[in-house]
Order: C-alpha cells, then structure tokens, then sequence
C-alpha cells in the first residue's frame, strides 16, 4: 500500500487550496471557488473543513475537533482519527492548547486567541441559496452588492412570526460588504465571529472556501427596530452552573424530564473540575 | 446520557468490525473472489468504472468486493482513490471511428455500411427467470464469425454529405477538467458533457425519461449506438510522436434529433452526444438525450423551463457521491441546531397563545 502524503492530500492540491484561502483572507467574507477533491469521507461530513486543515496544518500544530461543541461526537472523533494518522499532528480536547481547531456547528465558549486558526464545516455556503437556487444568480447578486432579497426575508419574518425566524445559519455582514453565511452555527455564536484568531470556512462539495481575517467585522443582520438578539435555553448549565454557556437539551426519563447542559464539552469539564 | 451521539472511537471501531463480518456473509459459503466479480458482474463493474472516472476492471472489482455490491459505496472508494494518483498528462483524443465494434446499432436505417450487429445484448431475451443458472449450468460456445476489416464509419457522416445533420466541427482547445477546477457555470458542452457521463445513471435517465415525456421533448433518434475497444494514445515528449498506452472500451452513443430550424439555424438535423465507458448503452443513450436538451441556448430553441434544459440543476444534481454524501449527512448529529429551532418555535408558540387569549378575552 502506497503511503500517503504530509495529511493526506498531494502538495500541488494544498497549494491550490491555499492560494483559495489567501484570496478568501483578502476579500473577507467573498465565496473563492476552489477545486475540491474527492475525499475519503462523504461529502457533507466535513470534506471542506478536512480540506482547509489538511492545508494548513504543519507538524508542529496542535489539533482539536469537535462538532455540536463536543470533542467525543462520532464525527468528530472520525476526523481527529483522520488526521492523527495522516499527519501525525497532536491533538487536544482543550480550545487553549490547540493551534487548528476544526468546527461543525459551534463556536467554542473559551475565546479564541491570536494564532489559533478555526476551521469551520459549510453545508451551503450560499447565504441566499434558499431564497434564490441559482449560482449564476446569486454571484451576480453579490458583486452587485444586492442584498434587497435577504432584508425582504428577514422583513417577512417578522409581520409574519413577530421575529427573525433563522435560529441558526443566521446571515451576516462582513466588513460592510459580502452577507455572509456563518455555516450552521446557533444564532448565539454570531456575536463571537468578531475574535482574534483566523476563521476559514470550508465547503467541499459546493467547491467555495471563505475567510474572516482577526478582528473583522461580522454584523448579524437586523433592522433598527428589531435588533439582533444571540438566544439561548433559558436556564444554567445542570452539570458545572455556566450561565453563559450555549445549553443543549438532553431527554432524561421516559416522563420527558429535561436536563440542560453546555454544548461545549472542554468548557463545562474545565468549570466542573476548577468546581472540584 | 449521551448514550446516542457519544459512541467515540470504541463504537466506530466495533461497527467496522460487524461491517467486515457482515460483508463476509456466511462463511460456510466461498468467499466471492475480485476476479469472479470482474468477469461475471461486468455491468456492475462498468458502472463503476464509468462513474468513477476510472477505467481499471479490477480496482471496480474490488470495490464492489468491499462496498458490499453497493454500487454508489464502491464508486465512491474509486473517486476517492483516484484524486490520490498522480497525473502524468493527458492522452490524444481517442479516436471511436477506429473503434473493435462488439455491437453497433443504428436506429434510423435499415442496413447502412459496417451492417447491424446486435452483440451481447439483453434487448430481445424474455424475463424470464432461469432457473437453470440457479444450478450452474455450463453455457455452450457462441457461434463466431470473423471480424469485419477494416473501420465501421458512422452513421452521421452519411447524413453530414448531405448537410442534413448540423457540423460537429472539432475544437483544438483542451477542454475543461471539473476534477481539477471548480464547475462554473454556464459551462461549455465539453463540460456538461464530463459531467454526464460520470452522472449517476439514474438521474441521468430520468432526466432524459422527462424529455421523452414532453419536458423539452427533442425527438431523439438513436442514430448509432456502439460499443467496443479503442486505443489510447498519448505523445510523449521525449519520443516526439504518440503511442499507443492501452485500450478501454466505450460505448458511443449519437441521437440525430429533429429540428424545424430556429432565428439562426435553418432545418437541419441537431446532435446529442454520448460517451460512457464499458459496456453501459443506458447511460450512453439516456446522455445523449440530455445533452441535447441543454443545447438548447446554442441552437436558438425556446427555453420551455423543463428541468433537462435546466444546466444549473442537471450539473449540480447529477452526481451522486455528492448527492448520497450530502443527503446522508443528515445522519450526523444536528442536536446545537435543532436546539435553537426548538427555542425559537417554543418562543413563536408562546406569544401566538397569548395573542390568540387576548384575542379571545376582547371578543367576550
């Protein structure tokens, strides 16, 4: 059996990938098309995320995955296994300890520092793609710097529901210009997209890569009158107490008694240890 | 709790393990070998290779070993194993005019040069369940009859005298590669035609099902249908000529379609184009069909709306390791999502209660 490159893929496909992700930190939140490969993983299960840290990862970086905020989530677990034998990178479950840290759906509660790199996991990267199906469409859309048709969404929503009716994938402005999409994350994790470490997002079978350079602007769409507002359950962490802490809920009995506890499972083992 | 989501390595590790197990089957039964697949479920390893975009009978085999004859599964450990290998370059255009013709068919004349040859075809046995298979039975010889000499011209190029059928005239450009770049669209026919003919042949006959159904009928006549052998040639630069590297075999598929002429073409018959490798005459025909439909721009044809003339939706639908991967994604745990749906519809619920009892305590 033929051994494998440096994390998987061959030098000349990161190197395309690479140049993706430099022209993404440039144009802060624009869509680059890139030349997504095959990956040994299905599409959809991360081949994006695993394509964009598998070309900026280095020996000497530090590795954590998680998706849903947790570290032993099977996907998760699948592409660490993924990248401990291809790359032979370290890897952590603790947010401070990791140089690369591959997301789907969270942003972890511990704040991000400087030369740390967030890796997220895109589905659809087209944050207008359920208003209109086109590619040719939607492109257009952004050069011309269109965005009428997500406002009237947001807009229907609310003479509609009384609210914004996206609770998560919550669309927003990057820098004044490009509507972002930022991937399946929960509404409460948009206010933390402005951070000091890289953010690069990844969709591998939608062929696009984008970035958020450190301290980029990133406004959660909203209008005057209906402000933007990062919701969570309504009650505190029932394993470590966090307050702040996105919750998920867990179905305890067979009555439907509910326990609410952090998504994020580095940060509620640290509190409940700091706790002990 | 967490019981569901949070197997970890331990549950991933037993589960391949049963997967083995499973895919062994009885034992008291012999294990399947690659070569019996490769020579006795040829389709099936044509498919594969097709879809694959790798012509290698043996590695298809193999997958469809693996992939429990699950054919999306074994075409999806080909695709992947390919993007590994290395390019060393790209071969000449092969040439199917010089093509070892196993079976060759045209629709549109009753004997034409080259003659009808039906091969190994399923199209005029009965379904009828052999029982006899079931038992092993030997198969008596074929009868054979020598080669014909010489190349078997295609049909269109007799219709081309006349000028009753369209030019393909040939491009020097080197076409694009959806391999290596990104898809951008509006793609050129070269394109949209890699992209047919590594499509999943489901969808790609159900699309040219729907134009057959009036979706943007095109009248499609199967001119010639033809399946055999061609050589690969690359030139090498070192040698500063070409050289035959080996051979695949391809099924060519090219409909002669009806058309009453438009603002810029006069009548004249129109082309639809199909070529899949191995013996895989469904998917040719059914390409053929459907790259007709998305000429419609080049050729001045009204844009009827149906899905087929739709290049956005065909292109981006028609492959199915993306399409399993991303419809079985949903697989995986949603639950952060899901969460922040459940607050919100918790939330809407609430105040159209109270609305709703507001509403209510004014009517009284």
């Amino acid at each position: 059996m033929q051994e494998y490159n440096f994390a998987y893929l061959d030098e000349q496909t990161k190197r395309m990938i690479r140049r993706a992700i430099l022209k993404g930190l440039a144009i802060p939140g624009y869509q680059v098309p890139f030349a997504s490969r095959e990956m040994p993983m299905p599409y959809g299960w991360g081949t994006g995320g695993v394509q964009v840290s598998a070309a900026v990862l280095t020996p000497d970086d530090t590795m954590k995955v998680i998706d849903q905020g947790a570290d032993d989530t099977t996907n998760a677990v699948s592409i660490r296994k993924f990248f401990e034998r291809t790359a032979g990178v370290a890897t952590t479950t603790v947010t401070g300890e990791a140089t690369v840290i591959q997301t789907r759906h969270r942003i972890p509660e511990e704040p991000l520092k400087e030369g740390q790199i967030l890796v997220y996991q895109v589905p659809i990267p087209e944050p207008m793609r359920f208003l209109e199906p086109r590619e040719t469409e939607t492109r257009k859309m952004h050069a011309l710097e269109e965005y009428g048709l997500m406002h009237v969404k947001l807009y229907e929503d609310i003479s509609r529901h009384g609210h914004i009716a996206t609770a998560y994938a919550y669309p927003v402005k990057v820098e004044g210009r490009y509507v972002m999409d930022p991937s399946p994350i929960p509404k409460f994790d948009n206010p933390k997209l402005e951070m000091a470490a890289i953010q690069l997002f990844g969709a591998g079978r939608e062929q696009r890569i984008y970035a958020l350079p450190p301290h980029t602007k990133a406004v959660s769409l909203d209008f005057e009158d209906h402000p933007f507002e990062a919701s969570k359950a309504d009650h505190p962490c029932g394993l470590c107490g966090a307050q702040d802490s996105y919750l998920d809920e867990v179905i305890v009995d067979d009555e439907g008694g509910r326990l609410f506890v952090c998504s994020d499972t580095d940060y509620c083992t640290h509190r409940q240890e700091a706790a002990r | 709790m967490y019981v569901a989501v949070k197997g970890g390595e331990r549950a991933i590790d037993n589960a391949h393990a049963w997967l083995a197990e499973e895919r062994r089957g009885d034992t008291g039964v012999a294990e399947l070998t690659v070569p019996q697949i490769r020579e006795q479920l040829g389709l099936a390893v044509n498919r594969v290779m097709a879809e694959g975009s790798l012509f290698d009978p043996d590695l298809a085999a193999l997958a469809i070993k693996q992939a429990r004859g699950d054919l999306i599964e074994a075409i999806f450990l080909i695709r992947a194993y390919r993007t590994t290998l290395p390019r060393f370059g790209s071969s000449l255009p092969i040439e199917t005019a010089h093509m070892a013709c196993d079976r060759r068919i045209s629709a549109t004349f009753k004997d034409l040069p080259g003659g009808q040859v039906l091969g190994p075809t399923f199209d005029y046995t009965h379904r009828l369940l052999d029982f006899k298979l079931a038992a092993e039975g030997q198969v008596p010889p074929a009868p054979v009859a020598e080669a014909p000499a010489g190349d078997v011209p295609h049909v269109t190029s007799f219709l081309n005298r006349e000028g009753l059928i369209e030019e393909a005239v040939p491009e020097d450009r080197i076409p694009p590669d959806l391999t290596r770049e990104p898809m951008e669209l509006p793609a050129d026919r070269a394109l949209r035609l890699q992209s047919l003919t590594r499509g999943d042949e489901g969808f790609v006959l159900g699309m040219a099902y729907s134009t057959q159904r009036g979706y943007a009928r095109n009248h499609a006549f199967v001119g010639e249908l033809r399946i055999g052998a061609v050589a690969v040639e690359m030139e090498i630069p070192e040698l500063g000529f070409a050289i035959e590297i080996g051979e695949v075999i391809v099924t060519e598929c090219e409909t002669v379609n009806q058309f009453k002429g438009s603002k810029t073409e006069p009548p004249q018959f129109t082309r639809g184009y199909g070529l899949v490798f191995g013996q895989t005459e469904r998917k040719a025909i059914s390409m053929a069909l459907v790259d007709r439909a998305l000429r419609w721009k080049e050729l001045g044809e009204d844009d009827e709306g149906a899905p087929a003339q739709d290049e956005a939706f065909v292109l981006y639908h028609c492959d199915n390791i993306q399409a399993t991967g991303f419809l079985e994604h949903i697989k995986l745990p949603h639950y952060v999502d899901f969460q922040s749906e459940l607050e919100l519809v918790r939330k809407l619920r609430r105040e159209a209660g109270a609305a709703f009892a507001a509403m209510q305590e004014a009517a009284e």
